[in-house]
């Protein structure tokens, strides 16, 4: 299983294996890494799954679909490396993705 | 003081479905909810996107699942209490007096919380400082736009509520709209609208800034904004207006001594009452083993915990189960002619 590796707020990282197929968001709340609220369970429907991805990997995951950046123009400090991540399903290809938490989700 | 058998927090599907099973065994109840209108997420976070797990509803949209909702309880003629908060939840003798943020009171032996993720408030800059300024030169609800007459006002944003209020507010106030990156997520015709007042100078559009800091004594004078590309601009402006959508909180849920898990409320899967005796919980909000967010299973827990409230709102009474095709009784209650 691929390993995700989640740095929390509080500056804590955690490497966690993640099933392919899981969401980025879901390998999070499954493993109660702390700040991913994801109330809306993944929909793309409340910009608090928000992450900040690691610059290297910008490039490397599939691209963002309509709806998700109007989402993210919702989320707490949006910057370049922004993503939602419900948004973005686990696969081989995400060996070693690195994603930093924000400190809040709203 | 308003008196109902039941009271429920939340007017999204499973409050609404869960107010038909409760008048459906001759139960009535009041419905609070913090949004102005009915319909809870459905309405709130996608009234126009298909859903398509609804039981023997093919594909509709949030607004119309809303819609036959409304339909489907008119016989029990509902009172809602939109625009209210429930804040605060005690218990005297066997019953609970709730009260909300309007100062109204409810004395109740039951409340269904079917709440979502909690009550929708508006989602706030980042920036700690702003709150010195809100609600009197800095805001995300507008409820007198009569002050913005002859003033500066700068709104950050790119979805409709933004648009629309710099169309509004460009009319008598000079506006700049402030937005994160180069494209609007409002309707085209409403961003086509704001190019054209940006053409006639009527609005000054900066795009990939966001706020960074504000300048003012008791109200704003400036605000810094900052691009993408790191530079910082100073922005004349007397108020600030930020439209960023809605967050849920659960908020006052949080004081009522219940277990929680996370942002869930433990319960029973045999009526969906919490650890309080007489407060369900059902709907996104409540958790259990194997629980699923989805819309048919809070259909299912409102049935439940409809059935859990009827023992303390009837103490004397039985309940007999019966089927609404062949029970006079809720026929009755449907108002149904025959």
């Amino acid at each position: 299983m691929p390993k995700i590796t989640y740095i929390e707020n509080n500056g804590n990282s955690q490497i966690i294996e993640v099933a392919n197929g899981l969401s980025v968001m879901e390998g999070a709340v499954q493993n109660d890494i702390s700040g991913i609220d994801a109330d809306c369970g993944g929909g793309m429907a409340c910009a608090t799954c928000h992450v900040y991805v690691k610059e290297e990997w910008l490039d490397k995951l599939p691209k963002k679909e309509d709806g998700e950046e109007d989402m993210l123009d919702m989320a707490y400090e949006p910057k370049r490396n922004s993503r939602l991540s419900c948004q973005i399903l686990v696969s081989d290809e995400l060996e070693g993705l690195t994603v930093s938490i924000p400190l809040k989700q709203g | 003081m308003n008196k109902t058998d039941v009271l429920i927090i939340g007017a999204g599907p499973t409050g609404l479905f869960c107010s038909h099973q409760l008048g459906l065994i001759g139960l009535n109840c009041e419905i609070v909810d913090n949004l102005d209108k009915v319909g809870g997420q459905c309405i709130e976070l996608y009234p126009d996107k298909p859903i398509y797990d609804i039981p023997a509803v093919p594909e509709c949209t949030g607004e119309e699942l809303t819609n036959n909702l409304i339909k489907q309880i008119k016989p029990f003629n509902i009172k809602f209490h939109l625009n209210e908060r429930v804040e605060e939840v005690n218990k005297v003798k066997d019953k609970w007096i709730v009260k909300t943020n309007k100062h109204t009171e409810f004395e109740t032996p039951n409340i269904i919380i079917a709440g979502g993720v909690g009550s929708f408030e508006p989602r706030k800059f980042s920036s700690e400082e702003c709150e010195k300024y809100e609600n009197h030169s800095l805001f995300y609800l507008i409820k007198d736009k009569s002050i913005f007459q002859n003033k500066t006002v700068s709104i950050f944003g790119g979805g409709d509520s933004a648009l629309d209020w710099a169309i509004e507010l460009s009319n008598k106030s000079k506006v700049n709209l402030i937005h994160r990156r180069d494209e609007f997520s409002g309707a085209q015709s409403s961003i086509d609208k704001v190019k054209e007042l940006e053409k006639s100078g009527k609005v000054k559009i900066f795009t990939k800034y966001q706020l960074n800091s504000i300048k003012g004594d008791e109200n704003i004078k400036s605000i810094k904004i900052k691009h993408d590309d790191e530079s910082l601009k100073e922005v004349e402006t007397e108020y600030v207006l930020g439209f960023f959508g809605l967050i849920m909180k659960l908020g006052p849920i949080l004081n009522w001594g219940l277990n929680l898990n996370k942002k869930t409320i433990q319960v029973n899967t045999e009526n969906f009452e919490t650890n309080q005796k007489g407060i369900f919980a059902i709907g996104d909000i409540c958790t259990y083993p194997g629980k699923l967010k989805l819309i048919l299973s809070g259909f299912h827990e409102g049935a439940l915990a409809a059935r859990g409230c009827f023992k303390y709102a009837r103490p004397d009474e039985k309940l007999r189960f019966e089927f609404t095709t062949t029970s006079k009784a809720a026929q009755e209650r449907l108002g149904i002619k025959k």
